[in-house]
């Protein structure tokens, strides 16, 4: 037995010898009775699609009920009436008429909409309302930590010590892209890796490399090979990338969207088990010509990008069934706000409220959810539509539904209760201790019991014969109080963390020893 | 990768005297200093090359203040050494030597971080490099305090003075068994040590013999240590007070001996002198710089335009260690493009430099000693997990990188320590190093409000990407870092407003998480960039 096949099946609390930065040390597995529930397991991946700038959810899912009143408010961009995209089942509601494959996915029972989905007090800065959508803040909170990241943490409390491990040999999430996004940003650490390129890993050790032949050149390619040597996680990408494919012949290869979920499609194929992908298309900060009038309102920028939306939804999800994997996989779009009722004068539209939002795979129920927004018969220049859906209760339902959470943990990795919508089929199976030894896996340097808690809770921490400093923070990462902060014997500890003048919540124990840093939430509840 | 054949500089030693740019004032302060910092640069303004050379090389600035006692707590209560005092004049040895070890090697990070204007702490670990000692091996705290105040004392002067300090310093003649050698069996480390590391090298003209090695260890018998005062003492009876007489390479020198500490003093004095009769020693050291301030590789052309040169002047001007530097950095040679941002970082010049450049706070001593101490003392450990133990280099040789062919300096990264190197400064970018009620942490919005023009994104990026990598990064990455600061927006206006609006109502936390979040992404990437690890 390895040690790691040793920590996660250790039923005692065990300390084990592990060498980290060349000194001996100790870690100890967390025992199996600390995680005494039975979770479920779960193979089920989300795919989350920003659409970057601000949809014009006016213009993407149209209220043909109020049609006068946008018609009022709007008409240098509305859609003719008659073009709009009918949906299956409703009068009162229609699709542009660019989206046509979404408009089948709808009658499919592939696409979920949601109307009016926003928050309370909507910001209209894109900076500002990015950060509330991606850490699930209320508007007038700042969180530092990504929703998908409290989730990934919530799932593997160890990540990065100790990782990649058998138990979890694959990145945890994955952003298309260069740059690793924000909503997988953990409480001390973002838990996603950026791909551009899967088959990227391996171009880089051969001799296709852009370095000058110079002697900084040299040293450049020569940190660069160690670099890509020692990503972790570059060679099980590769190899699922290899392994992996695609079916489909819908995708577009000329579009980012349609480029980037055809990525995501052979990366699943290919057999990671990585749980989250992010992938994003820019191009909604429709201030002004949203539509092309010499050609019909029908066409133009937006029209082309709600096009490529829905064309590249559609090839990804034929490419899942062709491929056997739409039962794994949920799609979700979301954007930072919706756009003003009134359009302006450069046929344009401005930062607005909520709007609407799509879901679809196989799981999702289907139709809609949620009424039209009503359009006043006098529409002032500052109005937007009004939220009807909050945006975590949608990512609470994920949590719970798709993801198979504990309502209790759902709450502590969304900070707060929020309701579940009916939105996804149950697809949540029970009765395995497989997500138990997922929460073991990789190197435990702190956890705590009971968690959670209503007076005090144990803390039990490792140290390597250095300093430790364990501190409570709360969830905007204010420090509460300082549990530990002295050198320490090498071996396992013990502090009890009282909580009696704590309010009940969620709170964070970071644990850090010179070049060990893990954080861990813990739940207060009266 | 080290034998490809790549670019190379014909330059030599004439005075460079092309364009004064902030390309060539980054590459001398990245050389000389730990890292450059923005306010390094602005120091340089309206300053010309000579200025900044003779201002760098001021060997006139007041040494560091001595380590103090930082350690004094309620289990360890040091009777002699009150807190935030030094303990450098007390009783020698004794039962907080270990404490004072860390106090020592810790002040020495701290004097790297906090370093002045000034080549100083720079050529102090040249030196460290070149005379290499381990405290583990030498233990006492006074014997290494005492040997980095001799090294930074000589470390522009005479180099022929600064071997014949050397040769009995304390930690030296502990480490390499000077204490041991006497007359009836010489011990023959130190004699090696002297000529293979310390001043000929191994290289085709340093052709001395075993028997030169024998015959200068009978010179070196008799010194020892006080083990009660801590002081270096000379006993007679222990010397080889006969005549030594040297190998045709030292044209068969006859030194005359003596008995009584005086002769044998002057018989340091002629052993020295006798091997710095040598051109060899200053090509050998001339090469041992190049390695340190320039680059691993000598090849042909460098070694006759450059080395060659240099060594004439350091030989015929009594081993002047600041006119040589001051000949090398002020070169064609050293300004050569083919030599800009073509070393390796040491660990040590990753971390410092990242402390200064990402203006981290640090504790200060009148508020909180131990603390103070403490934090240098978690760079330090970093450091070593780097593989760069301050007062604690691998062997006599020194650390590898500066070598070990034909890799050197690559030998810093591995698929180990580069991991390490990206997530230590990343923690300090994003959470910080806490301790005692102190968090060490980059300061993100306090960089950018030193660049240029910070609400700009393009001119903000630029600027940072100029101070932080050596080697421009490409248009693509470039990208990548606005889209960052943009959140992916189309329009720089977004980022302007997000700057605008924080420095309009710095106290408004909503305004300042925009911008910081932002601005952590960012650094966290730049720190990403290969470019980043070089000098």
């Amino acid at each position: 037995m390895n040690r790691k096949e040793f920590l996660q099946t250790a039923g005692q609390l065990s300390l084990i010898p592990v060498v980290i930065g060349g000194q001996p040390i100790r870690a100890f597995g967390k025992t199996l009775s600390n995680t005494a529930n039975t979770f479920t397991e779960t193979d089920h991946v989300l795919v989350l699609i920003e659409l970057n700038g601000g949809n014009d959810g006016l213009n993407t899912v149209i209220p043909l009920d109020q049609y006068s009143n946008l018609f009022k408010a709007r008409e240098n961009v509305l859609i003719d009436e008659n073009k709009v995209l009918n949906l299956e089942g409703t009068e009162k509601t229609g699709l542009h008429p660019s989206m046509t494959k979404l408009q089948e996915m709808h009658k499919n029972g592939e696409l979920q909409i949601l109307q009016g989905v926003g928050y309370p007090n909507q910001n209209r800065s894109h900076f500002r309302s990015k950060d509330i959508w991606v850490t699930g803040s209320d508007s007038d909170e700042n969180l530092n930590s990504g929703w998908i990241g409290r989730y990934l943490a919530n799932e593997w409390p160890n990540y990065p010590e100790g990782f990649p491990n058998d138990n979890m040999k694959d990145p945890l999430a994955i952003q298309i892209g260069s740059v690793v996004s924000p909503v997988c940003q953990g409480i001390s650490v973002n838990m996603g890796l950026a791909v551009s390129n899967p088959d990227y890993f391996y171009e880089l050790l051969t001799d296709d490399d852009s370095t000058p032949n110079t002697r900084s050149g040299r040293e450049l390619k020569f940190i660069r090979t160690v670099a890509h040597q020692s990503n972790e996680y570059a060679k099980v990408v590769n190899e699922a990338s290899e392994k992996g494919s695609n079916k489909s012949e819908l995708y577009d290869e000329t579009e980012s969207l349609a480029k980037q979920l055809k990525i995501v499609a052979r990366l699943i194929s290919g057999g990671l088990r990585t749980r989250v992908y992010t992938v994003t298309l820019g191009g909604f900060d429709t201030h002004a010509n949203q539509i092309d009038a010499s050609t019909g309102n029908e066409e133009g920028a937006h029209a082309n990008l709600l096009n490529r939306v829905s064309e590249a939804i559609y090839a990804f999800q034929d490419d899942l069934k062709l491929l056997g994997l739409e039962d794994r996989v949920l799609g979700m779009t979301y954007s930072e706000f919706g756009r003003r009722i009134k359009s302006n004068a450069s046929s344009g539209t401005d930062h607005g409220s909520a709007a609407p939002l799509f879901m679809f795979g196989k799981n999702v129920k289907g139709g809609i959810l949620g009424e039209n927004p009503q359009i006043a018969d006098e529409v002032e220049t500052g109005d937007g539509v009004e939220m009807e859906i909050d945006f975590r209760n949608i990512y609470s339902s994920v949590l719970k539904n798709w993801f198979c959470l504990p309502s209790s943990e759902v709450d502590s990795v969304m900070l707060q209760n929020f309701d579940s919508l009916d939105i996804l089929e149950d697809t949540c199976q029970t009765g395995s201790v497989a997500r138990a030894l997922q929460k073991k896996s990789g190197d435990t340097w702190i956890y705590n019991y009971p968690n959670p808690f209503v007076e005090s809770t144990t803390v039990k921490y490792a140290s390597n014969g250095r300093h430790v400093r364990i501190s409570v923070l709360d969830t905007q990462a204010r420090e509460i109080s300082v549990l530990v902060d002295e050198d320490k014997s090498e071996g396992e500890h013990t502090t009890i963390l009282n909580a009696s003048s704590m309010t009940p919540g969620v709170y964070y124990l970071q644990y850090q020893s010179e070049d060990v840093m893990q954080s861990r939430s813990v739940v207060k509840i009266r | 990768m080290s034998i490809q054949k790549t670019a190379r500089t014909h330059a030599g030693i004439n005075k460079y005297n092309g364009p004064w740019d902030d390309a060539a004032k980054l590459h001398l302060l990245r050389r000389t200093l730990f890292g450059a910092t923005f306010r390094d640069l602005k120091y340089l303004e309206n300053k010309n090359l000579s200025d900044a050379i003779n201002e760098i090389l001021d060997d006139s600035v007041s040494l560091p203040s001595p380590p103090l006692n930082y350690y004094q707590n309620d289990n360890n209560n040091d009777p002699n050494v009150p807190l935030g005092k030094t303990w450098v004049n007390d009783t020698f040895g004794g039962q907080f030597n270990s404490q004072r070890r860390n106090s020592w090697a810790w002040d020495w990070i701290g004097n790297c971080i906090n370093q002045n204007f000034n080549i100083r702490e720079k050529m102090t670990l040249f030196w460290h490099n070149h005379f290499a000692t381990e405290s583990s091996i030498f233990a006492y705290a006074y014997f290494g305090f005492e040997h980095t105040k001799l090294l930074r004392e000589n470390c522009l002067g005479d180099f022929k003075g600064l071997v014949k300090k050397m040769t009995l310093d304390k930690a030296m003649l502990r480490y390499l068994n000077g204490e041991k050698n006497q007359a009836k069996a010489p011990d023959e480390n130190y004699a090696r040590e002297l000529q293979e590391l310390f001043t000929l090298g191994k290289g085709e003209q340093a052709n001395y013999t075993e028997s030169d090695i024998i015959e200068a260890a009978k010179v070196l018998t008799g010194w020892r240590i006080n083990y009660k005062t801590g002081e270096v003492y000379f006993t007679e009876s222990r010397h080889y007070d006969k005549n030594k007489v040297f190998s045709k390479f030292y044209n068969n020198y006859l030194l005359r001996a003596g008995s009584s500490q005086e002769d044998a003093e002057k018989e340091i004095d002629d052993l020295v002198n006798m091997i710095f009769a040598k051109k060899e020693v200053a090509r050998f050291l001339v090469r041992r710089l190049y390695v340190w301030f320039i680059y691993y590789e000598i090849d042909e052309t460098t070694e006759a335009n450059f080395i060659e040169p240099l060594a004439d002047i350091f030989f015929d001007n009594n081993f002047d260690i600041k006119l040589l530097m001051k000949t090398m950095l002020e070169s064609e040679h050293f300004f050569d493009t083919a030599n800009r941002a073509c070393m390796i970082k040491s660990p040590l010049d990753y971390l410092a430099g990242f402390c200064r450049q990402f203006e981290i706070e640090f504790p200060r001593i009148e508020d909180d000693i131990e603390n103070t101490y403490r934090m240098w003392g978690y760079i330090y450990y970093l450091s070593s997990i780097l593989q760069q133990t301050i007062g604690n280099p691998p062997s006599v040789s020194g650390w590898p990188a500066y070598h070990q062919m034909p890799s050197f300096h690559e030998l810093w990264i591995n698929t180990d320590t580069l991991p390490k190197r990206v997530s230590y400064t990343e923690y300090l970018i994003w959470t910080g190093y806490n301790r005692g009620g102190f968090r060490l942490q980059a300061d993100t919005i306090k960089i950018a409000s030193k660049t240029s023009k910070p609400e700009d994104p393009n001119q903000l990026i630029q600027d940072l990407v100029k101070h932080l990598c050596p080697l421009d990064v490409s248009d693509e990455v470039k990208l990548d870092m606005k889209s960052i600061l943009l959140s992916n927006q189309p329009l720089d206006s977004y980022w302007t407003e997000a700057w605008m609006n924080y420095i309009a109502e710095p106290t408004n936390e909503t305004f300042k998480n925009t911008v910081e979040s932002r601005l952590k992404l960012l650094f966290a990437y730049i720190i990403k960039q290969s470019e980043y690890q070089l000098s």
